[in-house]
């Protein structure tokens, strides 16, 4: 039999389907599949969905309204009072104050919230893995000042350093306020990703695949960044995913004093702040239930995520 | 015992310096100097550089540093740039309107938190353990600000509209002083801060209540014949309250700090305002008094977590 033949009878070209063949699916399919199956999971995709098409299409409710964001119509917008007028043709989700259009703001507000929630999960999430595997895996002095590091971050008074970190940079450019935003959050959320990765490589660098890749000849390098951190994806993933709704609270509760995301660029935090909401419910209303929607739907999601990774752990939403 | 207290209360100290140090640096890295934002806008250059001589500012930064540990070290917090008065006076003056807050608070979520999370464990999947779930849902999603003006505006606003004036949010009033205008004040605002953090104590007590009631201990007292209630509230809920307990001295310390906002929203003049107005205007002694005292609040809680811990779970062994 030569070569060719053997491996034509090894690999049947036309095999009879016998029913439902088995296939090898990796641990992510696995978990991918177990999320698609939980109905809370999809309805909070579906909504962030819709939050993240909100944003997208930003510029689009600025033409067609014909107000940019940071446009104010002090008379076409304000009754004789002076005062905000509600949701109208002309201003679909009424104005404020200043006479700006509250959907137009909402709309960038949400571009603010979700890209500043995720760019500082990610930096907080990048700077978190890099840390706590060079904690855990070198060991050591490094992981002894590495893990007081940790320690001492956590014990900041997160909140008011946060805020002054934020006013003795106060950008006079937005963008500029957006990344000082961005940074800050990052630095006083890395910490907690931080300490999980450290503690789950110490457990990994004593599992024998760490010992045959050693045996192998690779490199500290090859073995904590091709190895090791693969490895972290799950428990990564699912404190990334809690980690959004944290950060876009943070960012909230940073352009609400004033000293987050600074104008003209509108953020539901700001627009919070400056909201006269006695007499203007929609004040309230609109960016205050957007806000919590998207915070609600990434914590939902990222239940869902951390029961598709491990369904025996304890879950938010009780089932049945 | 001895070395382990030893060792925490080194790290304490470590932590404070290095927040301190750190606001400090902070501080003086800003774009606007301290004595233009005291100075005002308007004011001639030869105002600025007299403030900045009076204030001590023109000398070198390592200098200014190392009499800021000095004198911190010594309890002396210095004098405000603004008002002149004592950074500690400033702070004694504003401390009790945020003690009497995150105590009241502290007192609804923990009693609550462990109420719900005890109920929705023994009767888990009933109607309160659905309900205590959504809660938990919002109040960890909800930003603390929100809540705070979501509460101002329906027993506030609405209220006030309907022609009732229960809750009148304002400037703090001492309990002794009256009695009845301090629960006005504080209801909403203890509320506020309250429902925030209640669902992490109901899904904590919940949690740890479940396991606890699976061990075989809790069999054997059911078998003994025990009833119930004493094998939930007596066998049970003791050994459950531990990493409750852990969890409410970490979050009472840090809470401290974490006012900011709720005193904001409800015009409460506690050291979050003070803090807050200082950063704004610039008044570095103040920022730096209040991040101290914070500081402070978070190590010590942290410290008696860890004491207290061995005192409660005899397992714990402290070395």
């Amino acid at each position: 039999m030569s070569l060719s033949e053997l491996a034509a009878d090894a690999v049947p070209a036309d095999v009879e389907p016998t029913g439902r063949q088995i296939q090898g699916r990796s641990p992510f399919r696995l978990a991918l599949s177990r999320l698609l199956h939980d109905k809370m999971a999809v309805i909070s995709v579906i909504v962030l969905f819709l939050i993240v098409l909100f944003a997208v299409l930003a510029p689009l409710f600025a033409s067609i309204t014909h107000h940019p964001y940071g446009a104010q119509y002090p008379d076409t917008a304000r009754d004789s009072w002076g005062l905000p007028k509600g949701p109208s043709g002309d201003f679909w989700l009424g104005a404020d104050p200043l006479g700006r259009d509250v959907l137009v703001r909402a709309a960038y507000g949400a571009r603010i919230s979700l890209g500043v929630g995720i760019a500082a999960t990610i930096l907080s999430t990048i700077l978190g893995v890099i840390i706590g595997v060079l904690a855990g895996f070198v060991g050591g002095l490094v992981d002894t000042v590495l893990a007081r590091f940790m320690d001492v971050v956590l014990s900041f008074p997160y909140l008011l350093v946060a805020i002054v970190i934020a006013t003795t940079f106060k950008p006079h450019s937005t963008w500029l306020s957006v990344l000082i935003t961005i940074g800050v959050i990052a630095f006083f959320s890395f910490a907690a990703m931080a300490r999980i990765v450290r503690g789950q490589v110490i457990s990994l660098k004593e599992k024998e695949f760490i010992e045959a890749a050693r045996s192998l000849g690779a490199s500290r390098m090859r073995i904590m960044f091709v190895d090791i951190v693969p490895n972290l994806v799950a428990p990564v993933t699912v404190l990334g995913s809690l980690l959004v709704p944290t950060a876009i609270v943070f960012e909230a509760t940073l352009s609400f004093l004033g000293v987050g995301i600074q104008p003209p660029m509108p953020s539901w935090g700001s627009m919070l702040n400056d909201a006269d909401y006695r007499s203007s419910l929609w004040l309230l209303f609109v960016p205050g239930g957007l806000l919590l929607l998207t915070t609600l739907a990434f914590n939902l999601l990222g239940d869902g995520i951390r029961d598709a990774f491990d369904p025996r752990s304890e879950r938010l939403i009780t089932r049945k | 015992m001895f070395r382990f207290i030893i060792r925490r209360l080194l790290f304490g100290i470590l932590v404070l310096w290095l927040v301190s140090s750190t606001v400090f640096g902070l501080l003086h890295l800003s774009p606007t100097p301290v004595e233009k934002m005291i100075a005002g806008p308007r004011a001639s250059a030869a105002t600025v550089a007299l403030i900045r001589h009076n204030l001590g500012l023109d000398r070198p930064f390592l200098i200014q540093y190392w009499s800021f540990l000095k004198n911190t070290f010594t309890g002396d917090l210095g004098y405000s740039y603004v008002t002149q008065s004592k950074v500690a006076s400033l702070i004694a003056d504003r401390l009790p309107a945020t003690l009497w807050l995150v105590f009241g608070a502290a007192v609804l979520w923990f009693v609550g938190g462990i109420t719900t999370g005890v109920l929705s464990a023994t009767k888990a999947r009933g109607l309160l353990d659905r309900v205590s779930t959504v809660f938990v849902l919002i109040g960890l999603s909800i930003p603390p600000f929100l809540m705070a003006l979501l509460l101002l505006f329906l027993f506030f606003t609405k209220f006030g509209d309907w022609g009732i004036h229960l809750f009148q949010p304002g400037q703090y009033v001492s309990p002794l002083a009256d009695p009845t205008m301090f629960l006005q004040r504080m209801i909403l605002p203890w509320l506020a801060l309250a429902f925030l953090i209640v669902a992490t104590y109901t899904r904590l007590t919940r949690g740890s209540m479940m396991d606890v009631l699976s061990e075989d201990y809790i069999r054997t007292a059911r078998a003994k014949g025990l009833s119930e209630r004493r094998v939930v509230y007596r066998h049970g809920l003791r050994a459950a309250l531990t990493p409750v307990i852990t969890q409410f001295g970490v979050d009472l310390g840090a809470l401290i700090g974490s006012t900011i906002v709720t005193e904001k929203v409800f015009g409460l003049q506690g050291i979050g305002q003070l803090v807050y107005s200082s950063i704004v205007q610039g008044d570095t002694p103040v920022i730096l008094g209040v991040t101290l005292l914070t500081a402070l609040f978070v190590v010590v809680a942290n410290l008696i977590v860890d004491i207290g811990y061995s005192f409660l779970d005899p397992r714990v062994r402290l070395d």
